[in-house]
């Protein structure tokens, strides 16, 4: 288990106790976070649930894939700490971790 | 808030659309009563799965699903399963269910989805033939998808070849059967459907095209061969169909309501009764970025369709129309496609096939229509932009790997 902080582009917070295994996009979609559409469901198709990762927590959230980082040089608004946030797997180390979703996926 | 004040909403179905419709309805302020009916026993869930990482086992169920039940309760959605709308009275603005009762609505929404076409042959009734389309399906395959049995495969479309890449990956037998000369002949060019036919073979798969098939044979009540027209009979322990789906149109069409290949919509997903709204694989759809009307089978086109139908009904903006997108995982390639490639005059490709990354780019009359991207998502993300956008493009421009993709679309929106 891990307690993660979503932050709005409009610094609006909310702390969710997430399960080991998940993306951290699932449990944005599942506990209705807005600002992450995810569209095709955590396959790295789409492009729609990037966040920016607090840097604290970079390493911890594991390398990029060769497709994660493609599709992100794509993005809006792409910054250092950028992620697709279902290529991030939810465990134990992630626990406080924090992440700010932009003001839109497209 | 509702236009003209409508206070009960009844969504007809519960797969993509449904649940997007339901989810924009509610974050676009709607609070009336809103209910949705589904004829499966599960609550709204993604189908992407089913042939690919949920068929393989590496995806839980529960995974699976758009939204956890406790979603619904919060929202004040009444959720009714297992249960099909049987029939709208137009007039009296209420639909009848299969197990009795009527639901009123001031607005209804079709997402009645679509269903696998059929086989029709002799012995499709046999026991160990299978569809692949619903969590139920996937039930009674799984247990079936063991190392070493033979698994022929009826149709070389997406859901075919997806199935067919996983039961390799689990260690089965697969022969893929298709009437056309190549495999994905409905829906690509022959540049990528002589990719495909390469990767699956050289995974093992045995691909026969341009076969019919004439009969299943069983034994005991279970399917044990596939014979061809020409009389050539294929060991078969397994046989999945994957010959395509037909749009599920026939509740609108006995209300009669306007279909075609689909429940004719406009724009906004409003049909031939400005109170009936249709969205997802069941509607025909004007296509704004083509200049024709047709029926998309995707999961973008659910999820546009939901938000547009949400939209019309709460008089909101209508949300942009994107360029119709599509995926497939096969193996460790991802093909991304945007665009429809119909009617195409020129295809270029960029990239070598051989290093398994690689775009077919389609033009008409010099502006891009389409791309198959495989392994690429630059030439995907970009594509989509330049398509909306009407952009022309040089074939020995699209073909220049040394100019990057971006800088590509940088300079042809320029």
């Amino acid at each position: 288990m891990a307690k993660i902080t979503y932050i709005a582009h409009d610094g609006t917070e909310r702390t969710i106790e997430a399960r080991n295994g998940m993306s951290v996009m699932e449990v944005a979609v599942n506990n209705s976070i807005p600002g992450i559409d995810a569209d095709c469901g955590g396959a790295c198709a789409c492009a729609t649930c990037h966040v920016y990762v607090d840097e604290a927590f970079l390493s911890k959230a594991g390398e990029q894939q060769e497709m994660e980082k493609s599709m992100l040089d794509f993005a809006e608004n792409v910054r250092p700490n950028s992620r697709l946030s279902c290529q991030i797997k939810v465990t134990d180390a992630l626990d406080g971790l924090r992440v700010t979703t932009p003001e839109s996926q497209h | 808030m509702a236009q003209g004040g409508i206070r009960n909403i009844v969504v007809a179905g519960a797969g993509q659309a449904a649940a997007q419709a339901l989810q924009s309805l509610r974050s676009g302020g709607y609070d009336g009563t809103l209910t949705v009916v589904g004829d499966e026993a599960a609550l709204p869930y993604q189908r992407p799965p089913l042939s690919k990482a949920y068929l393989k086992g590496e995806f839980e169920e529960d995974r699976l699903y758009f939204k956890p039940g406790s979603w619904y309760e919060d929202q004040n959605i009444e959720v009714v399963l297992g249960t099909t709308v049987t029939g709208i009275n137009r007039a009296q603005r209420e639909v009848q269910l299969e197990h009795g009762g009527h639901l009123p609505y001031d607005a209804l929404i079709l997402a009645t989805g679509s269903r696998p076409r059929q086989l029709t042959l002799p012995g499709a009734d046999l026991g160990g033939v299978y569809d692949l389309r619903s969590l139920a399906d996937v039930e009674r395959l799984s247990p079936q998808m063991v190392a070493g049995r033979k698994l022929v495969i009826i149709g070389a479309g997406y859901i075919g070849l997806e199935a067919a890449a996983v039961a390799r990956h689990m260690g089965l037998e697969v022969t893929v059967l298709e009437m056309a000369p190549r495999v994905l002949a409905r829906v690509t060019s022959p540049a990528l459907s002589a990719f495909y036919e390469a990767e699956h073979r050289s995974h093992g798969v045995t691909i026969l095209t341009g076969v019919q098939t004439s009969r299943l044979n069983g034994a005991n009540g279970q399917v044990t061969s596939v014979v061809l027209a020409d009389g050539k009979e294929l060991p078969a322990d397994i046989v999945l169909s994957g010959i395509g789906i037909l749009p599920n149109e026939e509740l609108a069409k006995a209300a009669g309501i306007a279909c075609s290949n689909g429940i004719l919509v406009d724009r906004d997903g409003r049909t031939s009764d400005p109170n009936v709204y249709a969205a997802g694989d069941c509607a025909s759809r004007p296509l704004v970025h083509y200049g024709r009307s047709g029926r998309l089978e995707s999961v973008h086109n659910a999820i546009e369709q939901g938000k547009l139908v949400a939209a019309a009904i709460l008089g909101l903006p209508r949300p942009a129309e994107d360029c119709p997108w599509f995926w497939s995982d096969q193996y460790d390639l991802k093909l991304q496609i945007a665009g429809l490639s119909q009617g195409y005059d020129t295809h270029v490709v960029r990239g070598d096939p051989a290093s398994r990354k690689f775009a077919v780019f389609y033009l008409k009359n010099g502006t891009l229509i389409a791309v198959d991207a495989v392994n690429s998502p630059p030439e995907f993300l970009a594509s989509k932009k330049l398509i909306m956008s009407g952009a022309k493009l040089a074939p020995n421009v699209l073909i220049d790997t040394s100019t990057p993709m971006k800088d590509i679309a940088a300079q042809a929106a320029a």
